[in-house]
């Protein structure tokens, strides 16, 4: 990254002053930093302080990855955005917002959802990666993109009262190259074993707090500046306020940059992370205008509820209640002589019931409700409370 | 006693306890002692084979087991384990 043609108005010299005057810092980091193009993907949570740190700090070129609009359940944690922003383009109300905090910058949007097609020719474009997503697919994907582009990849991630931060594939001084996210974790966990935040919820400073902390990372890894957290692995309890620092290394094992490697392309992340095996093509649906077109027909049918009694007390539809961790112990409450409708918050939960249910019983009456409760509300009671 | 911090999110597993103090000579000492205290803790630690699975990392100070003797890797009483299970911090 050449910083030699970079020159700074004396409207960015006033504002980059406080950077400009700490002596570790000084003009030539404020110059890194406007050469450098960041890709940023995901504008939500950990996206919100990233990119308002990065924009407010004065890199030269932001790009945001979002496919998602603003929701009303957004704004708990996602600071960039606010009520007049509800039903908005993420990528598109934070590119706004940015250029309102900071115009001396480039924001480039890129609104689409990060895919294995898309991948490589979006991050290609950038010098540095900071990974705010919400999913374990697009976490590998974002790996391993960045390490067959040769990028360093900012990670935090989030789960209710827990942050992890490191950053991943950096090459040295020396060119010598660090650990990538399947050195740290090889294998996603399966589906329904761990609960996603829209089912098990988020702190809303959390994000705040770990998306700081990568932005600093990310505003490290441009300017050269301090110790980075490459090979080394932070995670922050804000329920005990304990933070640890581990150590981690390459694995000779890793298949995209050990001894061995065998995977040389991006490749099917839904997939890898078994969301699309063929146990889960099994599992029987209906759909939310279905369940009511059954309601009203007069034909008898079960209708089981499996998230947990916090839930259900926030809004039901009349279901029994039995929650996933207690369906196989609760199977003789379950009808096998019509039809079995099990529904949860958006689906997840209810598939892995209903294969549990099948796998250990053999029941064959079991339907999923697509999309859960909340497809049920917004298709046919939308006076209902969503959550 | 060895020390071992649950994460956040197993802890209801554990009764909300963040700390346990265990009696052990090794890491595999430790994971048979929670798989009995806490058996709902036991399938989200370890595979149908009995292995810890591969999302979750065990560290023994600030080292992960996987750069010592994984399993085998001896533990002393002031010695600290953490339990980190992989987060995705949204949708599955």
């Amino acid at each position: 990254m050449s910083t030699e043609n970079i020159k700074f108005s004396r409207e960015e010299l006033a504002r980059y002053d406080r950077h400009i005057i700490i002596p570790e810092f000084g003009l030539e980091a404020q110059k890194k930093l406007k050469a450098a193009k960041v890709l940023v993907i995901g504008s939500g949570g950990l996206g919100s302080p990233v990119l308002l740190y990065l924009a407010a700090a004065g890199v030269g070129t932001i790009g945001i990855v979002d496919f998602d609009v603003v929701d009303d359940s957004n704004l708990q944690r996602q600071v960039l955005f606010g009520v007049n922003e509800v039903g908005q383009l993420k990528a598109e109300a934070a590119r706004d917002r940015l250029e309102a905090l900071n115009p001396y910058i480039d924001i480039v949007v890129h609104n689409a959802r990060l895919s294995s097609e898309n991948a490589l020719g979006i991050i290609r474009q950038y010098d540095v990666v900071a990974d705010g997503t919400d999913n374990f697919p697009t976490r590998y994907l974002v790996n391993d993109a960045c390490v067959l582009l040769d990028k360093p990849n900012i990670y935090a991630s989030i789960f209710q009262f827990e942050g992890q931060v490191s950053v991943f594939n950096y090459k040295n001084e020396k060119g010598e190259v660090g650990p990538n996210y399947r050195d740290l974790y090889p294998t996603p966990p399966p589906p329904g074993l761990v609960p996603s935040c829209a089912e098990g919820g988020v702190l809303g400073v959390l994000p705040g707090i770990i998306g700081s902390l990568q932005a600093l990372e990310v505003i490290k890894v441009i300017t050269g500046v301090g110790e980075l957290l490459n090979g080394r692995f932070y995670i922050f309890d804000a329920l005990n306020f304990e933070s640890r620092t581990f150590k981690i290394k390459r694995n000779p094992g890793n298949p995209l940059n050990g001894t061995n490697p065998t995977i040389t392309q991006l490749i099917d992340y839904e997939q890898f992370c078994g969301l699309k095996n063929d146990a889960k093509t099994t599992v029987k649906e209906v759909t939310a205008q279905e369940l009511y077109d059954l309601e009203v027909s007069g034909e008898p049918f079960q209708l089981i509820d499996v998230r947990e009694p916090h839930e259900y007390d926030i809004v039901n539809i009349g279901a029994e209640l039995i929650p996933l961790g207690t369906v196989s112990a609760n199977a003789d409450r379950i009808a096998r002589d019509k039809k079995v409708i099990i529904h949860c918050k958006v689906g997840g939960r209810s598939a892995k019931a209903i294969q549990e249910l099948q796998d250990k019983f053999g029941f064959d009456n079991l339907y999923n409700l697509k999309g859960g409760i909340l497809s049920y509300i917004d298709e046919v009671q939308p006076e209902l409370t969503r959550y | 006693m060895a020390t071992v911090i649950i994460p956040t999110p197993l802890r209801k597993f554990t009764n909300n306890t963040a700390r346990l103090n265990v009696k052990a000579g090794n890491v595999q000492d430790i994971v048979n002692d929670l798989s009995f205290n806490f058996p709902d803790l036991k399938k989200h630690l370890l595979d149908e084979n009995g292995k810890i699975r591969s999302f979750v990392n065990v560290f023994v100070g600030d080292d992960d087991i996987r750069d010592l003797q994984n399993e085998h890797t001896s533990v002393k009483d002031d010695s600290v384990i953490s339990i980190v299970p992989a987060i995705a911090g949204g949708n599955l």
